[in-house]
């Protein structure tokens, strides 16, 4: 073993910020000898990125491990002060409205569990670097993730003391077919190379998309009266910043290492805007329907993060050579139809959702189509008001035949094409005598190009009829046997009170008659 | 192109018709205009069954809920399959009609536009 770096001097004056960052950060390692190199680092190269100059990171926070812990002990104490304080005082009886916790539900089922994926994928991927500095960044990125995950958790376990649909997160989001959306997403990025994980999560959803998926979710718990939720966003904000720091980092090293790094890493920002997106029709349907208290319409959201934000990186990368991600105009045009196409869905499949839906009152329709001008009173409030007069003759109208799948985003093939929001996009693949079939140019591109990954896609659609999707106790044999009823026992939802509608829900009765005692005798 | 792997790449197919039910393939059916229905259908059907089934016994059950269901004349419906001009015969088995498993179909039906003229 060769040392590469010089013996550290006993120090006797306090360091500066520079100094400490490259003491704690440089020459922590040593050329092996025993072993090649190839062989500690065996995902460094394959996936075609040269890297020439470890050295050459920076991290523009500088911060090292011994700062760290400090820093987030001090956050902990003040986050966890908090949420004992707001669940001691009945917190939850100053929510607007017990709607509100469905977005929580949302959160809890499809967000937390990908915190602990990031945890980690980046504790992989810090293994797999070979530069120390990029490594202790991504370890610092790991531990983050685990903290989010916890403290997610943490704050929320309080609401299932006193509602439904929060009991079963983590068995639900491996198996809930909505749920598969955001697992794939992520199951996806765990299984790239490192580089490619970095430009999926760390570039592509940490700086391009963060701000399109938590502020909507914090500011809405703000809004709504959440403080524990409230509490830990903002207890999390300090880390987003750095983790979208490193980011950019990460995206500016490659481009600067070498210019063959160029076009794969174009197309991983294409591919990864793009799935990364379409993750985010979830935040998009619970910024415009979910939300008692609205904070902000999805359109504005996107306007102000996506256009706006995301139009000056993008301006500011183009001296690399890169242009904004494909599918960007499309993500634009569709600002406008995202969130009513997404929540007419969940209206309709409310018996295969563990929360609860609703026709918005005809003021939440007056607020849609005050922030969508010119498409809510054309082409969805026809369906809205159709459904609330199918409630008030008691036939609400439930989907109970299985929708088709995207072979990629595995979201229900709703989206509509470009410029017609009249018509199904529909796209096919042949791959090696089978037919394909995906959402968007934008998913047909990224199953073309490594189809052989994508194959292999869980579809919960297609598990139910291949049937994979029942307990042990089911018995397909038995002339009463209800396939559909057995799926939702066998995603533990309890039938009847997770998966009702909002209206005559436990929750809406319950948060009542709460509320009720609080202020009557 | 080819997964980057550090060794050979082989995905399991996952949805191969053999892994449904035997003699079973899936069929995708959107009703064109009627976006009430958020997505086209997935279906198991037998390859055996006579095309006009889809149409007695497998459509109504999944788009009956619409109020222009029971509008509809069939005998004005036109299909596509895979995006393309289809003209399936009723009395043939799908297998006949040239149908594969994963086929996608679309119907439309000539002044039906949905609710309220919406295309939902
Ligand atoms: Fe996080
Ligand atoms: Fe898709």
């Amino acid at each position: 073993m060769t040392m590469t770096s010089e013996p550290t001097p006993a120090a006797k004056k306090k360091l500066g910020l520079k100094e400490r960052y490259a003491l704690m950060t440089r020459g922590l390692d040593w050329e092996t000898t025993y072993q090649p190199m190839e062989k500690v680092f065996p995902y460094a190269t394959y996936e075609g990125i040269k890297i020439h100059d470890w050295d050459a990171w920076q991290d523009p926070f500088r911060l090292t491990m011994d700062a760290y812990w400090k820093y987030q002990a001090e956050k902990e104490q003040k986050l966890y002060a908090i949420m004992d304080a707001f669940a001691q005082n009945n917190g939850h009886l100053g929510l607007t409205d017990a709607r509100y916790l469905n977005s929580l539900k949302l959160f809890l089922t499809g967000v937390s569990p990908l915190e602990y994926m990031a945890h980690r994928g980046f504790a992989h991927v810090g293994r797999a670097m070979p530069g120390v500095g990029a490594r202790v960044a991504c370890q610092m990125q790991s531990l983050d993730e685990l903290r989010h995950a916890q403290t997610q958790i943490h704050s929320m376990s309080n609401y299932n003391k006193l509602y439904d649909g929060f009991h079963s997160w983590r068995h639900m989001h491996d198996r809930v077919w909505y749920l598969s959306v955001p697992k794939s997403f992520f199951d996806d990025a765990i299984t790239a190379g490192p580089f490619e994980f970095m430009i999926a999560i760390g570039f592509s959803f940490e700086y391009v998309l963060t701000n399109l998926l938590f502020v909507p979710f914090i500011s809405g718990a703000a809004y709504n009266g959440d403080m524990g939720a409230m509490a830990f966003g903002f207890s999390a904000q300090s880390d987003e910043s750095r983790h979208m720091t490193l980011g950019l980092e990460a995206i500016k090293f490659m481009l600067e290492q070498d210019p063959d790094n160029l076009p794969i890493v174009q197309r991983w920002i294409d591919k990864w805007f793009w799935r990364g997106y379409r993750v985010l029709t979830l935040v998009a349907m619970m910024l415009d329907y979910m939300l008692p208290k609205k904070v902000m319409s999805w359109k504005e959201a996107w306007e102000i993060y996506a256009e706006e934000n995301g139009g000056a990186l993008f301006a500011d990368l183009a001296r690399y050579g890169i242009r904004p991600p494909l599918g960007w105009q499309q993500a634009c045009d569709d600002k406008e139809h995202l969130s009513h196409q997404a929540w007419s869905t969940f209206y309709q499949y409310q018996g295969a959702a563990p929360f609860h839906t609703w026709v918005p009152s005809p003021e939440d329709m007056a607020w849609e189509a005050e922030k969508y001008p010119n498409t809510f009173d054309q082409y969805y409030r026809p369906r809205f008001e159709y459904w609330a007069e199918q409630e008030a003759a008691g036939t609400r109208f439930n989907n109970a035949t299985l929708p088709q799948l995207c072979q990629v985003c595995q979201i229900p093939m709703l989206f509509t094409e470009p410029g017609d929001p009249t018509r199904i996009c529909y796209r096919e693949s042949e791959y090696d005598g089978e037919t394909y079939h995906t959402c968007s140019d934008g998913c047909q591109a990224i199953f073309d190009h490594e189809p052989e990954k994508y194959v292999q896609a869980w579809l919960p659609v297609h598990q139910i009829y291949q049937g994979h999707c029942f307990g042990p106790d089911a018995d397909p044999t038995s002339p009463d046997f209800n396939p559909l009823l057995e799926v939702i026992k066998w995603y533990r939802m309890d039938v009847g009170t997770d998966n009702a509608p909002y209206e005559g829900s436990r929750d809406q009765e319950n948060f009542q008659a709460w509320k009720a005692m609080q202020t009557k005798n | 192109m080819a997964v980057a792997a550090v060794k050979e790449y082989v995905g399991e197919r996952k949805d191969v018709a053999a892994n449904l039910p035997p003699g079973t393939q899936l069929t995708y059916v959107g009703w064109i205009d009627h976006l009430m229905f958020c997505a086209p259908f997935a279906f198991p059907l037998p390859s055996d069954m006579p095309f006009g089934a889809i149409v007695e016994a497998v459509l109504p059950e999944a788009f009956g809920a619409h109020p222009d269901f029971a509008k509809i004349d069939w005998s004005t419906v036109t299909w596509t399959k895979g995006r393309q001009p289809f003209t399936p015969d009723f009395s043939k088995s799908l297998a006949d009609n040239g149908m594969k498993h994963k086929d996608s179909l679309t119907f439309s039906t000539p002044g039906l536009t949905g609710i309220k003229g919406s295309h939902s």
